[in-house]
Order: structure tokens, then sequence, then C-alpha cells
């Protein structure tokens, strides 16, 4: 991909605030946790959220990064080793108690959840995306 | 006045002049947007829009299983680049392994594997299946087309010489309200050393360029070992070089290459340290012939900004002669460095002169001094791109239409690739390819560029009317209609 700063952000808001809940929505009934449904939903939204808020940060260092590379672009593959870093980063947040609703989260329902909504939106991101958006990937990632 | 002259007029809403792969992607963008085929003619003087680039990849060594240069995204035959090329040689593939190896290479481009890029073979079929679809025959016109101008009440006139006996008349008239360009390549350069040398000595067959067909001279080295120098440094020539060491390779030639730079590469170039180009042995590295996010990203958007000097500076910042590193390429040319028959030299050409034992001697100005090559032939894969001017219809259009120069030179266009100074009451003018280089968009010389502006014409067009604005519901029932293969 080629993202500007803006592209990304909103890629990444996009993409989480659609194919990031539905993956959520779909994938949460059947994590293995031992609450009740409607407290296994606000854990992971709760994980959602964080994922999409110190993403924000981590796109500033992600396009700082960027700038050593001649071609401005950002590896395909990047988009995926980034979850390491960032899902380490939301991990610590939940267990320091500061993901709204994912207090005592499993770390196997985490690693599954999460695991599930990066890839399909790195998926999207990758091809789908292009479909219903014809001018997002000549514009950064940019759709306003 | 035309019909007094006794040439028909015919009367269309769009002409795109041209027919290669630009005026293709700029149709298919438009009849996928809901424009009729009647509504456009595409004056052309080739069958099949691929036809000019199948000619230039064939002689410069890209037969049909051979990879291009672009890659997995660049699909001029799907406006959403969705299924990409390698998605599709992976899901076309009978083994496991021909299944992952392209959807792998794709995901570690270009870190762990080379870019991934189609073969020349598929990215054909697949324009041709595109071109039945959106029933592209119906709208060619053959023939070679003399000018374009303005019309007194708006829109424009387009000439054509139809094929002989095509026609009733010697020329053809369209009337038009818009008008697309997109005639390639303006002309065929030669290095003036090398063509100097051919016109003096009569000699075709020894001094050769890249972009005309010279099998002779690799059947040749095959029969009898011999010295070939090669001038250049971009991807036309790593695949000489290529095609001569695989000769070596498989058919025993004992070609010994001189490989001729004008400027040598040392390494790692550019301004800052946000701005290092690789490089070395020579060759300056890059995927695509400019930095991948001009077709989308920072640069783009960078670009897009600039005018005048600010501009021309970015442009000789990011282009200049390239190849992409490929692996196979690097290994080749270590191979033949070590085993001495693959030697480079950095000057200035001076002068050509036919040698004793019908060889070619090629004088250079080196750093140490006056050097001369003697070989059986010298390839010359330099560049392509000579003046606007050499093309009629450009020429005509800069002396009678308004049109101007851009800050490389070329054909200057605003943004929506109109080109400037060229309005005609509602009508207007569009211009895309090579003969733009030097514009707010660098790009302009590739499938993906086309493309690009292809969408910001096809854009322009929609905001006057022309066809409905592409959107997200269109694009996405399109979309469904080209996985099915059904018709726009
Ligand atoms: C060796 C080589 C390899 C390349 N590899 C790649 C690659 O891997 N990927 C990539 O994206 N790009 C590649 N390119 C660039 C590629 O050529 C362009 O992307 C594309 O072919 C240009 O399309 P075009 O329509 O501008 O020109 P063309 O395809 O050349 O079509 C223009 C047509 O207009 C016709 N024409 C001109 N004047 C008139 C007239 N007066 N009347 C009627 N017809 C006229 C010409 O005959 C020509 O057929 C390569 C180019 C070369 C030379």
């Amino acid at each position: 991909m080629v993202p500007t700063l803006a592209g990304r952000l909103q890629t990444r808001l996009f993409l989480l605030a659609t194919v990031g809940v539905v993956l959520t929505v779909l994938v949460t009934p059947l994590l293995p946790v031992d609450a009740p449904l409607g407290t296994a939903y606000r854990a992971s939204f709760g994980v959602l959220f964080a994922v999409a808020l110190l993403g924000l940060g981590w796109e500033l260092a992600y396009h700082g990064l960027q700038q050593f590379r001649w071609e401005k672009d950002w590896p395909t593959m990047f988009g995926l080793l980034t979850a390491l870093n960032e899902g380490l980063l939301v991990w610590l947040a939940v267990r320091a108690d500061a993901v709204p609703g994912a207090a005592g989260l499993a770390g196997s329902a985490f690693v599954i959840h999460f695991g599930v909504v990066w890839v399909g939106v790195w998926l999207c991101a990758n091809g789908p995306m292009r479909v219903p958006f014809l001018r997002w990937r000549f514009h950064g990632g940019r759709l306003l | 006045m035309l019909a007094e002259a006794g040439i028909p007029v015919h009367d269309t809403s769009l002409v795109t002049v041209g027919g290669g792969i630009g005026s293709f992607v700029l149709v298919d963008y438009l009849r996928i947007a809901g424009a009729p085929t009647s509504a456009i003619r595409v004056l052309s003087n080739i069958d099949h829009p691929w036809q000019t680039y199948r000619y230039l990849t064939r002689v410069s060594q890209i037969p049909d299983h051979e990879r291009i240069r672009s890659d997995s995204g660049s699909t001029p035959d799907n406006i959403w680049a969705f299924p990409s090329y390698a998605v599709r040689e992976a899901f076309a593939a009978r083994s496991l392994r021909g299944f992952l190896a392209p959807l792998w290479q794709v995901a570690t481009e270009p870190v762990l594997s080379d870019y991934f890029t189609p073969r020349i073979g598929a990215v054909f079929e697949s324009m041709a299946r595109e071109a039945d679809r959106i029933s592209y025959r119906e709208m060619l016109v053959s023939g070679q087309v003399r000018m374009v101008r303005r019309r007194a009440g708006g829109g424009y006139l387009t000439i054509i010489t139809p094929p002989k006996g095509h026609a009733p008349t010697r020329r053809v008239a369209f009337r038009s309200q818009h008008v697309h360009l997109g005639v390639g390549y303006p002309g065929l350069k030669f290095l003036p050393d090398l063509q100097e040398y051919r016109s003096r000595y009569g000699d075709v067959r020894r001094v050769v360029n890249a972009y005309e067909p010279h099998e002779h001279v690799y059947d040749e080295l095959i029969r009898r070992p011999a010295t070939v120098v090669v001038h250049g440094a971009g991807i036309v020539a790593s695949r000489i070089l290529d095609r001569l060491i695989t000769d070596r390779d498989r058919h025993q030639a004992g070609t010994h290459i001189v490989h001729l730079f004008r400027t040598y590469v040392r390494g790692s170039h550019g301004p800052s340290v946000f701005m290092r180009r690789r490089g070395g042995d020579g060759w300056a590295y890059q995927g695509f012939n400019y930095p991948k996010s001009v077709w989308g990203g920072q640069l783009k958007a960078r670009m897009r900004t600039l005018e005048g000097d600010e501009r021309k500076a970015l442009y000789d910042t990011i282009g200049g002669t390239n190849t992409p590193r490929r692996r196979r390429w690097q290994a080749q040319l270590a191979r033949g460095r070590h085993e001495g028959w693959y030697v480079t030299r950095v000057g200035e050409v001076e002068r050509l002169a036919p040698g004793t034992d019908g060889t070619v001697v090629t004088r250079v100005r080196t750093a140490d001094g006056m050097l001369e090559i003697p070989a059986a032939y010298v390839i010359d894969a330099t560049g392509l791109v000579a003046d606007i001017r050499e093309h009629r219809v450009l020429a005509d259009l800069l002396d009678h239409s308004g049109a101007g120069h851009n800050p490389l030179g070329r054909l200057d266009v605003e943004r929506t690739f109109e080109v400037r100074g060229t309005r005609s009451g509602p009508g207007r003018l569009y211009a895309s390819g090579a003969a733009t280089l030097g514009g707010y968009f660098p790009g302009v010389d590739t499938f993906l560029g086309l493309q690009i502006a292809a969408q910001e014409i096809c854009d322009d067009l929609a905001s006057q009317g022309f066809v409905p604005h592409l959107g997200v519901a269109r694009s996405v029932s399109q979309w469904a209609r080209w996985m099915r293969n059904q018709p726009v």
C-alpha cells in the first residue's frame, strides 16, 4: 500500500468500524470465555475500541518510519507484522485494567478475537476495499 | 465546408485517438460508468489495444511466458484491480504450490520476495476478455488520424484517413463534443552516434535498437562466439542481458558482453536520508519506473501541488534510468563478472566506425582516456521517447489549438488531464500517456497511470453530465458483472 497519513487514519477507523465490528459480532459467541454473552461482548468491543484508539498513535509512528523508505510505500507484509506490536500493547492495556469492559479477559479469547479482526481488516485493505471505493487507493487511503 | 470538400462527417459524443492501452482503459471506465457504445469512437491504426505494447515488448525480449514490469494491482482489464493478477494466477493454478507461490510473493513483496509481476500472456488474455465484454470492436474505427481541430460552434473535428479500400473517400471526419488523445510514444529515439553510424555506413545489422526487431543478433551469437556492446541501464538493458546470458547457458553461446554505462551508480543515492534510492554495480534500483507512491500515496499527493521548476526538480529526483533489483538478474551478472564474460565500461560514446573482420568499433571517452571496443554487435537499449513535435497530431495541436508545453517539455495537461488551453465551448480535449509526462501526475506511461488518468477524465466528464458519477453502488454492481463476465 502507499498510504498518506490522513489515509492511514481514515482507513483504520473505517475498517475497524465496519469489518472489525462485523467480525467481533460474529466471533465473540465462539470465544472460550466463561462469562455471559453480554459481558463477553463488552470485553470484545472494549478491545476493538482500544485497537482503534491506540492505533491512531501507531499510525503516526508508521508514517514516520515510512519517511525512510524511498518509495514511500508500506509493504503488505508490514500490515500483518504490526499485529505483533499492536496486539502486545493492547494486551498490556487489558492486563492493566485500562480497557473498559475487558477486565479479566482470558489470553486465549483475546488472541483469537484480535487475530480474526486483524487478518480480516488486513485482507479487506488489500483488495476488496477497492471494489466499492474506486478512488481510495489513488488517494493514499483517504475516504473523505 | 467539409461536406463541400467531399469529406463525410460522422457524429459522436467522444472520440479517443490512438486505440492503445490508454484509449482502452478510458473506454472501459466510460462504459462501466454507463456510456453507450454509440457515444464513443476509437480512432486507431491498430486492431487490438495491446498490439503496439505487444510489439515493443516482444522485440525488447518479453515473450508471452515472461513477466512484465508492473505489479499485481496494475490490471488494465479491471478498473478495481480486484482480483489482482496474483490472486487470479493462484486460483488458476493446478497444484498447491502453484496456488501458494503467487500469494506468498504478493504478500511478502518487496521485502522477502521480488515484486509479483504477471505473465504478459495473462495480461493480453485478460484484456481480450474485457474488450469483448464492453463491445470494444463496435466502437473501433480504423485509420490514421491526421488532426484534431476546434470547431467554431464548440466541440472538435477529428480527421482520419481510413485504410485503402475501406471507405469511398480518402478522408473521413468525426464531429464530437469531446476528444481524448492516447497516441502513445510520439516517436522512436535512437542514440545520435548510433544513428549516425547507421546512416553513414548503411549498416543496420550490426548496430541495432532494442525496440526494433533484432533476433538475428541472438541467432548469430549462438552460432559463433563474439563480443556484443550493450548501451543503457534501464529495464530493457536488463532484459537484453538476460537474453544474452540465457543463450549462453542454454545454447552454449560464447558471447562476451561489454556493458556501457553513461553514469555508473555505485550505491545508494539521493538528496537526503528520506530520499535515498538503492543502487550498485552501475544500476539504480527501483521496482517501477517511479517510486511506488507516485501512483497513489505521498508522492502523488505532493506532485499534484507543484508547479514549474519545483515540479521539474522533484521529477529529477525521483526519475532517471532505473531497473528492478531482481534476484535472477543479480545472480546472472555476478556470475558473469566472476567468470569474466561480463564487463562494464563507463563513458560517453564519441563515435562508431567499422573495424576489421566486419566488426564495429565503439570509441568511448572514459575517465582514463579514449577506449576502443571492437564488437560484432552494438545494442542500444537507452530510450524510447522523442520530442512530442514528432507526432503530427500533437504538433498540429501546439500550432493551431492553443496547447502548450509542461515543465518537462511535453504536452501540458491539467490535473483532470484536460489539455490546457484547448477547451472548445462545452467541449473538452484530454490526453494521457507518455506525451503528458511532466504533469501533476508522473506515472502516466503505465497501465495503472493510464487508469488513474481515465478515472480523472471519467470524473471530469461526469461532472458535465456525460456519464453518471461512478459511485459506490454502481461500482459494486458493475464489479459483480465483471466477475460473471456479463456485459456492462
Ligand atoms: C518495452 C516496454 C515495456 C513496458 N512494460 C510495462 C509494464 O510492465 N507495465 C506498465 O504498466 N507499462 C509498461 N510499459 C508502458 C506501456 O507502453 C504503456 O503502459 C502503454 O502501452 C501505453 O499505452 P498508450 O495507449 O499510451 O500507448 P500505446 O499502447 O502505444 O498506444 C498508442 C497507439 O496509438 C496509435 N496512434 C498514434 N498516433 C496515431 C494516429 N495519428 N492515428 C491512429 N493511431 C495512432 C499508435 O499506433 C499506438 O498503437 C512498457 C513500455 C515498453 C516500451
